[in-house]
């Protein structure tokens, strides 16, 4: 500061060779920048000009010869598969960082509270050792669709099988029109009549233990009876009628019906017959009950279209989540423990303390690793391209994933590929000057 | 947090019964969590040990009721198949490089950001802080083109360079952040004595400074072993293991005995660096975050 007072007092002559004062500032310029110089080199090749090369690369066609003004940015605009990876942009900022956030919050409270903190630490943290891309080859053995092979919907179908039983017959249809699609015998049934209910695409496979001949039903007067038959004869047979060689299908719930309660339920015998007694009056209808056709359990399709999204950011939550719980932690054991106290004393409850106390302390650190998510979440591309499936993968797309598809998965795109990543760029950049302006207060 | 535990043994003895009973909830909660934390990855472990017809088709948890199927082939074919060795080979090599340019030249940038007296060097280093946002996306297109006319697409020094520009915002951050809290007088008194900047670096600098180091170093491994994008791009026949079994991905579901244990493998050195280290590389990560 002082040298530049001086030489504004004695300008040098244009022409003379530089004052001693001055060659030293140049040596002492000199000696940083001997310092610096890999860096900078580096610096100024790896990133300062390939971001203005891609800034420009945008205003160019695909080949890069042809100056196209905007073009790249209406057709990166009025493409719907960016627009899908537009709108996963906004899923993945608006759920993924507050998830990995609040959850990292919840975690390094309740480790506080136990005596195995660090070991849970270390199995939290560990994913983040891993690759993404073999963390989306983990969490593509355990989305696996199959119920007999997929972890997660195998422990789904164990819970729903507590729930609800599979049913006898899953793939049966009504034989005839003497049944109706939803199994109710269209007929309207008064005591002493008979209900024939056929069912056909029944695989023998499938036909219950213990099942006989079926029995044609007799009339019984005050009750209704009936039989439920696998009404299928090699050769064919007539539908609709009981014949030699069908047989009864036994253990099947069978609904009286009246208007559309179920009055009672009755359950079929090895002959496939059934009855409802002590029947008086008319207006009955009997039904086939749905669950016999329950579908077995299927399973989630965790890697379809649909679930796609959510599906990658659950497994973004398992790497993430201990990073955030360690740096809280952290920040939580660097609260003064006598603040603390003495709101205890003061007669806060736990929760206010946490609401009033612990939050605000905390804030600093929770911005860190919100901040810290976001700009991981802009830029996640492993996870998408290992876990989606091709065929799915333009449903899960984002724009550093579209990015890197236009213009290297052999579309070549570079023109379409610079506008996304320019763009892309100007999504970072609040986060940039948030950075900035954070370490200039630190400096 | 010494000083907590140390009083914890001092506190009424019903008041620590009662918190067990509250706390109760809270270790069974937590244990569920780590339950969930640690099965996928032993789902891939145990998948990697399975043979391809049972992996294929079943899930890898029926191991349990028939342990004999456990085998260790999948393994030793992976290591005869040469594809997959050398992008291991590759992946070592770019990794050393790769961690030791970066932390050499950010240390040697973040020692005269913080001790070299010098106009604008605030400047430069804000200007560095800005740079740790740019995301890896904005340089492909430019250096692809760049590297195929200057040779070194596809190329482990290619590699190398590519992740040692980008590590060095963060690096640099890093060690200025760290060496700037050496005390000043120590620096006075070596300068007193005569010592040149570079031995001040050397001696001084560089010894004090190993824990920043050390972290900085570490996550350097674990981020350049675990690339994925980086090596896609800009390497082809000479691509690290993560892009080398991008390929793996479409036939998914009837290879599972090449992708599982190659998966897991790639997963052994990091995780081991990190079980190592780990407290260095907590360390770097708080020093990086929590300012």
């Amino acid at each position: 500061m002082t040298s530049t007072s001086v030489r504004a007092e004695f300008p040098n002559p244009v022409g003379t060779p530089p004052a001693p004062r001055q060659r030293a500032r140049i040596r002492a310029l000199g000696l940083p920048a001997s310092f610096l110089a890999p860096a900078a080199i580096l610096l100024g090749i790896w990133l300062i000009y390939p971001m203005v090369a891609t800034v420009v690369r945008a205003f160019f066609d695909d080949r890069g010869d042809k100056f196209v003004w905007f073009e790249n940015f209406d057709r990166m605009f009025s493409d719907p598969i960016i627009h899908t990876a537009i709108k996963n942009n906004v899923i993945w900022i608006l759920v993924a960082p507050i998830a990995v956030t609040a959850f990292g919050l919840l975690l390094a409270v309740l480790t506080e509270r136990i005596v195995w903190a660090s070991a849970l630490k270390i199995v939290l943290f560990m994913p983040l050792a891993i690759s993404l891309f073999a963390v989306g080859v983990i969490w593509r053995i355990m989305y696996r669709e199959d119920t007999e092979q997929g972890a997660i919907n195998a422990s789904l179908k164990v819970v729903h099988d507590v729930f609800k039983d599979e049913g006898v017959l899953p793939d049966a249809r009504p034989s005839s029109d003497a049944v109706s699609d939803r199994f109710v015998f269209t007929k309207q049934l008064s005591a002493g009549d008979t209900a024939l209910l056929g069912l056909t695409a029944i695989s023998p496979r499938e036909v219950p233990e213990g099942s006989t001949q079926a029995v044609e039903p007799q009339s019984t007067s005050g009750a209704i009876t009936g039989v439920v038959w696998r009404d299928f004869s090699p050769g064919g047979g007539t539908p609709g009628t009981v014949e030699n060689g069908e047989l009864g299908i036994p253990g099947v719930t069978i609904n009286l019906l009246r208007g559309s309660n179920t009055i009672e339920t009755a359950t079929s015998e090895n002959d496939g017959s059934f009855e409802f007694a002590d029947i008086s009056g008319s207006g009955y209808r009997v039904q086939v009950a749905p669950k016999t056709f329950a579908q077995p359990y299927g399973g989630v399709s965790w890697l379809g279209a649909s679930l796609i999204t959510p599906s990658i950011i659950i497994a973004f939550l398992w790497t993430s989540v201990g990073f955030a719980m360690v740096i809280i932690g952290a920040g939580l054991s660097a609260i003064p423990r006598d603040v603390l106290e003495a709101a205890r004393t003061d007669g806060g409850s736990e929760l206010q303390i946490f609401r009033r106390v612990t939050i605000p302390l905390l804030m600093p650190v929770l911005t860190v690793v919100f901040v810290t998510q976001m700009i991981g979440v802009l830029k996640i591309f492993d996870l998408i391209y290992a876990i989606a499936p091709g065929s799915v993968q333009n449903h899960a797309t984002t724009l550093a994933f579209e990015m890197w598809k236009r213009s290297f998965s052999g579309q070549n795109n570079f023109g379409l590929g610079a506008a996304i990543a320019a763009f892309l760029m100007l999504l970072f950049l609040p986060f940039l000057i948030y950075q900035v302006r954070s370490q200039r207060r630190n400096l | 947090m010494a000083a907590a535990e140390v009083s914890q043994p001092a506190m009424r003895s019903d008041a620590t019964f009662r918190n067990r009973i509250a706390n109760a909830p809270v270790n069974f909660f937590l244990l569920l969590i780590g339950i969930a934390w640690l099965v996928p990855a032993a789902g891939l472990f145990v998948t990697s040990l399975l043979p391809p017809e049972v992996s294929n088709a079943e899930g890898w948890w029926n191991v349990f009721s028939n342990p004999s199927e456990l085998t260790f082939d999948n393994y030793s074919q992976l290591f005869d198949n040469d594809q997959i060795t050398h992008a291991l080979f590759v992946t070592a090599q770019v990794t050393i490089g790769a961690t030791v340019l970066p932390v050499l030249f950010a240390a040697l940038a973040g020692y005269a950001l913080a001790w070299i007296d010098f106009p604008g060097a605030d400047l430069v280093f804000v200007a560095i802080v800005g740079l740790m946002v740019v995301p890896i996306q904005m340089a492909l297109i430019p250096m692809f083109t760049l590297y195929n006319k200057a040779n070194l697409y596809d190329t482990v020094p290619g590699l190398i360079l590519f992740h040692t520009a980008f590590a060095l915002p963060l690096g640099i951050f890093l060690l200025r952040n760290f060496f700037i809290g050496i005390p000043k007088d120590l620096m006075e008194a070596a300068r007193i004595d005569g010592a040149s900047e570079w031995r001040l670096f050397f001696k001084v600098v560089l010894p004090l400074g190993l824990p920043a180091i050390a972290a900085l170093a570490i996550f350097q491994v674990l981020f350049v072993w675990n690339d994925f994008l980086i090596g896609f791009v800009l390497a082809q026949d000479n691509t690290p293991i993560a892009p080398t079994l991008a390929g793996q991905l479409r036939q998914f579901g009837s290879n599972l005995d090449v992708i599982a244990p190659a998966s897991f493998f790639s997963a052994v050195i990091p995780l081991t660096v990190f079980a190592l280290f780990q407290r260095y590389f907590v360390q770097g990560l708080l020093a990086g975050s929590v300012k």
